[in-house]
Formats: C-alpha cells, structure tokens, sequence
C-alpha cells in the first residue's frame, strides 16, 4: 500500500484582519489550517514579526540596543523611522510605558501627541500598547485612538476592565483594530470577544492576545490554550475565537532570570545579550508554531530570524 | 487496528477461574480493550493468542529504548497530537554532532562544552543526552573520533550515522555495548543494516528522500521482521521537514498506521546551516511539533537554557502543574539579616517571585512550603496554604536559624492570615506583601530603606 498523506479538514476559517494602511498594510490570519499545515489546507497570511519601541528612553534595556539607539530613542518617532528603515520589521508596537502612573503618569494628552508624531513618522502599521495598567490604559487610548485617525492602527489591549472604553473609541468611533487581551484561558478569551461583540464592534475588528509568557514560565498552558483555540475555530467552526492571535513575546521574556541575570552574577551562562536573543527566539517560533498570527519582539536578531524562519516555512 | 472486547474474548480460555482478578473472562476483555488491564494478566493465554493480542493492543506509536545505564532513553510512545489532550510522554533528546572532518580542536571544543552544560532546573536534568558521530569520508579519523567521545568521560548516549555498512560494522565495536542508535539505513543498503543490528535488537534509523519513499522502506525493514525503528525527517528545507515531521506523527495517531508509528530524527544543524539563532528557533519548532532527537550542531547556555526550558514545558502533564522543591532559597546571597518571604510551591509562581526579587537586587530568603503546587488563592482556597501550614514550616524548616531578622513577608493576596500568624508565631513580625509579582522590587527597595534607616 503506498503513503497516502494524513488530512485533516476544517470547517472553520481564521478572520482575515488588516492592520495600517496603504502599500505597507498587513493582513494577518485567513487561515483554514492550524499553524503552518500548508498540507492540510489554506494556511493563510504568513505569521508578522514586529518591534518593539518605548514612548519614553528605555533605560532598563540591555546596553547593545541602548547604543544601537542611542541616536534616537529620546524621540519615539526618529526611533520608529529608524527602525522602519534599518530593521525592516512587519510592523512596529509603541508601547506607552511612560504614562505608568508608578512611573512618569505622563498624560492621555502628551501620549496622543507622541503616537501622532511615530504614525506619521512611518508608513508600515503601528499597533500600540500600554502601561498594563487598565485604567490608565483606557483613558490614553481614548485619546490616541483620536490623534491616529485613519491610520488603522492596532490597540493592545482592551481587557475585561476597560474594553468598553477601548473597544468605543478604537473599534468604533474610529475604526481602528482592538486587541482582546485575557490571560491564558479560552473561556476568557472567548468572552472578552462575545462583550466586545456585544458592544458592537465587528468580529473583523479583533485580534486576541492570550496572554504570553517565556518559555520555562508555564509556557505549556499557552501552547494549550492556543492549540485550544484553534480547535474550536476551525473544528468547531466557532465563529467567537476566530480571531487571529497576536502575541507581544518581548513584554515576557525580557523579565525572566535567563535574560537579565548579569555576566558577573551568572558567569557560567556566557553573554546576556545571547542568552535574551535565545529566549525571545524559541519562545516567539514555539507560539508561531502553535498559531500566533503575529509577534512582537525586541531585538533586531530575533526579528531577522523570525523573518528567515517565518519566509522558509511559508 | 484497536479489537473490540469480545475480540479479545474469544481468546480466552473462558474458564473464569478469576485467576486474572476479573469475575469472568468477559469482564477481563472488557477492561483489556479499554486500557484498563493487561493481556499478560491471564495466566492461561495460549503463546499465539498472546502474540496476537500484544501486537493488537500494542500503542499506535512505538517506544523506544536506546543507551545504557545513567543514559538510558524512552523516545516514542506517544499518544496524541495535542498536549491537552493527554500528556506527551517522552521527552524529546538533544543530539550535538561531531563528524570526522572536525579538527581535533573543534572536537575537543564541542566536548568541553556538552560537558559544561549540565545543569538542573526545578529537579531534572539538563543535559546534551545524545553524541551523533556522523561517518563522512575517513575511516581512521572516525574510529579514533568515537573512542575520543567514550574516552572523554561525558555521561552520553550515542547515536552513529552512518551508511556504509563496513565502516558501520567496525564502529559498533567500539560501542556495542553502550546500546547505540544506529542511522543510516536506506533503500540500498536496509537489508545488511538490519542483520548488523538484529542480533543486539539496536534501534535503526531509517533515511529517505520524501515520505513516500520513507514509507516504503519501513514497509522493507518491517518485512524482514524488524521493528525497532527511528525515521529521518531529512529533507532540503524547513518547511519540507516540518511536514515529515508531522505527517510520520499523524499517520501513526489519527491514522493508526504503524508503518509511521515511530519516533523521529531531526536534523536542526543541517537545516540551520551554520546559523546558530536559526539553530534554535528549529529546535524550538520541533520540540512543539514532535521531533523525538534533535540534533543540535553544538551547545552554549544561551541555547540550552530556552531549548531545554521549553522541552520541560511541553513535556508535563496537562492536570498536574510544575512544581519546586518545597525548602527555604536564599536570594541575592541571603544572610543573617535578610528578611524572609513565604510564597508557594506552584513552579510558575515561584520563577516570577523569584525573578522580581533578583531584579531587587535585595538579598531576601524564600521559604516555600508544601502548597500542592497550587498558585496562592488557589493553594488558599483548597486549604492547602495556611496560618497552620505556614507557620509549622517556618518552625520546622530552620530558617530561625538562618537569620536573625524575624521580617516575615506574607503574599498580598493572603493578607487575611496575618493575624492568625502573628498568634502562631508571635516573635515574627508579619508583613503583608504585595499582591502582584511585579510590585516586588520596589517593595523590597522600600523595606530594605526602612531596615537601614532604623540600624
């Protein structure tokens, strides 16, 4: 008897959503596979890599970035240009860690202003993220979301606190994308997407962002969760996780003991900054593989393989 | 294909003597075709029925035994393709290849460093388990390269690639004893490749050009009545590869063809190609996607450190969480000063914890009690970290000894224990913590002031 391949059929399909516009928009999602089966069926947009940026100078960063920006990271729109230019990533994530109210609580006005300044900068998309703190969140984005009219941008996150605020101003007064974010759980994700359903904004409008963490870090319940996810959209054909899923792997594993244990503290490790680069890379292609749509990341290294990885298996 | 109770039944004595512990041999079949027992359980089964049965009722994928001693492996044997399911069993092992074309430098390097990389996190191992000594072009240099790997004292398995049979048959010499994979069999030489290993029943690794050719040449090898099988994923590209990968694992699973039902080689080295970033994201891909040896061209911490952490990961059990050694840590050189900090035996929490008090920079202790490897509300709430089991850890654990200072900092989300604490342990002063793992720095830096300005 000779080998016959192994097919497996779907009635779902991912949600195909665009991010920016013009020339440089991406579309992540469409697919009618799980990750990367392009045996089994239409697999889709290949997955997006993105990088991360801070609104403010990122002085807890390792010294190589710190010099690989030091011309421009006092300014986030020169930082967005120049990594436009010289990284080539899909797109970019600013994050809005200087409006922490433990930090600079700078205001919703002065963060309007600097997304403003970074879309305009660029022409490949722009997702922008928080402080983590949801009630500061919904209260910048509610501005920004107006400052970057027209732009399509993506908005991590709107969470069970504040995704009424987010998900009115980014998903429905000016039409850009909300990113769902619960943490870890499919039955949380699938209800933060029915109230965001429910407030009105269009299933098209949403990606998720389950949750994340590095790999060593409990990762294995993110790779269920997703594989879970996945499932029931495209096996169960569930119209309220059909969602692409975008997952911001350098807010986790920046943190963890591997990356920012010091030479001197763990000398036996070798180079931090390898170390990071490692982390940031398996844990990046391990949710890829599973279904992450898009990731974002830090360091140049880590984007330039994932672009490589992500090109060969597409 | 999987037989049905009455299957079974019908090769049965059908005495029901009970000698098996089952009322009748009905109720024993019943429960072999469910899983619940085995056939071997039936004192009375003929040897053909037995055969039989054990061929009927084996796994869909095989389990596979190779090296010896301390480094002896299980690859195979799994069970689904998701890991919620139910859990991967059998952890997938890293490989680092040496070759004969190596200098003896770069052979000795590669040695130092599998040598090197041997640490444990949260009670296993991590280590290199497999030297893949791969057969180019000069015999000599071969030989002398496994005896340079045996003679170098490192605790491995090996694996030796090779295809020339010749070449092979001398190789195993030096190792016979070691139980070696062999790889290298191919459409034109399966047949002397099978009668080198028969005999000492060597797992044989099978190479092809694509999966169709794969698939007929395991149909070869298990003609001449040879099973002990790992299949190559080799091909020219990733994505090419991946799809082997994954096909071998789902014909054998969802299709329930043995043909495939066994593990897996991946070559990441060769697939890398010199790029040790790539390398790792490769690896990665196939520790997810059901490689069962990876072979890695070399090692550092900066690759084993997310490698391994991701393999102990992906490789747990769905229902049951990690979890640490209940015990007393020092943190940032702990001494007989530093405060002490109670958190749970949950492996997840205990890594966040920990991190945030090492970005202190703050010398602290952790003391983790036997929570069941709950997180804290979850611990709290099952009753399994309270004042009582708390405070009896405290008392029995030392760690009064250990410092003087008599802090005892409580996670914010349990603050309701404080006062049964202090009533349990009234020379300890109860701090309440933070709630989230992220406030800790801070919180430690704003302690550590208060400590210092009060001396």
């Amino acid at each position: 008897m000779p080998f016959k391949m192994s097919v497996q059929d779907f009635k779902g399909k991912i949600n195909e959503v665009e991010i920016g516009k013009g020339e440089k928009a991406i579309k992540i999602g469409g697919q009618k596979a799980t990750a990367l089966y392009h045996f089994d069926n239409d697999a889709g947009n290949a997955p997006k890599i993105g990088i991360e940026i801070t609104d403010i100078y990122p002085e807890e960063w390792i010294a190589s970035l710190k010099e690989l920006y030091k011309d421009v990271a006092n300014d986030p729109a020169a930082w967005a240009k120049f990594v436009e230019e010289k990284l080539e990533p899909d797109f970019i994530c600013l994050r809005f860690e200087g409006s922490d109210p433990n930090g600079l609580d700078k205001s919703p006005e002065e963060c309007a202003e600097v997304a403003k300044a970074v879309v305009e900068a660029i022409s490949i998309p722009l997702v922008i993220a928080g402080t983590q703190n949801h009630d500061k969140d919904a209260k910048i984005f509610e501005k920004i979301t107006a400052a970057v009219d027209g732009h399509n941008c993506l908005f991590l996150a709107a969470t069970e606190e504040n995704y009424k605020t987010v998900g009115a101003s980014a998903g429905l007064a000016y039409k850009h994308k909300v990113g769902a974010e619960s943490s870890v759980d499919i039955n949380l994700a699938k209800q933060l997407n029915v109230l965001l359903d429910q407030l009105g904004v269009k299933n098209e409008d949403i990606t998720m962002h389950i949750g994340c963490s590095a790999v060593g870090y409990g990762f294995e319940y993110l790779i269920s969760t997703v594989d879970r996810i996945r499932l029931a959209a495209l096996g169960q054909n569930d119209k309220t996780l059909q969602m692409p899923i975008i997952t911001p792997v350098s807010f986790e594993t920046w943190t963890v003991k591997e990356s920012i244990a010091e030479e001197e503290d763990a000398p036996e490790w070798g180079s931090r900054e390898e170390r990071a680069i490692s982390i940031e890379i398996s844990t990046a292609t391990s949710i890829i593989a599973v279904g992450a749509d898009a990731v974002i990341v830090r360091h140049p290294k880590s984007l330039e393989t994932l672009k490589n990885l992500t090109s060969q298996l597409a | 294909m999987a037989l049905t109770g009455l299957d079974i039944f019908k090769l049965t004595p059908k005495k029901n003597c009970k000698d098996c512990g089952f009322p009748t041999c009905l109720a024993f079949s019943m429960k072999v075709a469910s899983g619940g027992s085995e056939i071997e359980k039936c004192p009375h089964m003929s040897p053909e029925a037995l055969e039989k049965l054990s061929e009927a009722t084996a796994p869909p994928m095989k389990a596979l035994k190779f090296g010896k001693g301390d480094n002896e492996y299980t690859i195979g044997g799994e069970t689904v393709l998701f890991r919620h399911e139910k859990t991967f069993v059998n952890r997938n092992r890293f490989a680092v290849m040496f070759t004969d074309q190596l200098s003896e430098e770069a052979i000795q390097s590669k040695l130092d460093n599998i040598k090197k990389v041997n640490y444990v996190r949260i009670g296993e191992t991590m280590k290199v388990e497999i030297a893949a000594i791969k057969y180019v072009s000069d015999k000599e240099k071969y030989f002398n390269l496994i005896k340079k790997v045996k003679e170098s004292g490192i605790s491995i398995a090996y694996m030796l690639i090779c295809e020339d049979v010749d070449v092979l048959k001398e190789a195993l010499e030096l190792v016979k004893d070691e139980k070696p994979i062999v790889y290298g069999a191919t459409k034109d030489n399966y047949e002397a490749m099978v009668s080198l290993v028969k005999d000492q029943k060597l797992p044989l690794g099978l190479k092809a050009d694509g999966l169709e050719e794969l698939y007929n040449l395991v149909e070869k090898v298990q003609g001449l009545d040879y099973k002990e099988l790992v299949l190559g994923t080799e091909a020219s590209s990733v994505k090419e590869t991946f799809k082997n990968a994954v096909q071998i694992r789902r014909t054998a699973l969802k299709e329930q063809d043995r043909k495939f039902g066994y593990p897996s080689v991946v070559f990441a080295n060769e697939l890398a190609n010199n790029d040790s970033n790539m390398e790792i994201a490769i690896a990665s891909l196939f520790v997810v996607k059901y490689g069962s040896i990876i072979v890695l061209e070399d090692i550092d911490y900066a690759k084993a450190l997310s490698l391994f952490s991701l393999r102990q990961n992906v490789f747990t059990d769905p229902q049951r969480p990690m979890r640490v050694e209940p015990d007393i840590y020092p943190i940032n050189g702990a001494d007989e000063n530093s405060p002490v900090l109670v958190t749970v035996d949950f492996a997840l929490t205990y890594f966040i914890v920990a991190g945030e008090i090492e970005r202190s920079k703050v010398p602290v202790w952790v003391a983790i009690p036997d929570a069941g490897g709950y997180s804290v509300l979850t611990a709290w709430a099952a009753g399994k970290f309270g004042a009582g089991s708390i405070s009896k850890f405290i008392k029995e654990s030392g760690i009064a000894e250990k410092t003087k200072s008599r802090k005892l900092i409580l996670p914010g989300l349990v603050a309701v224990l404080k006062g049964e604490l202090e009533d349990e342990l009234p020379e300890w002063e109860i701090i309440i913590g933070t709630e989230e793992a992220m406030h800790i720095p801070k919180f430690l830096k704003q302690l550590n002031n208060t400590v210092e300005a009060n001396a």
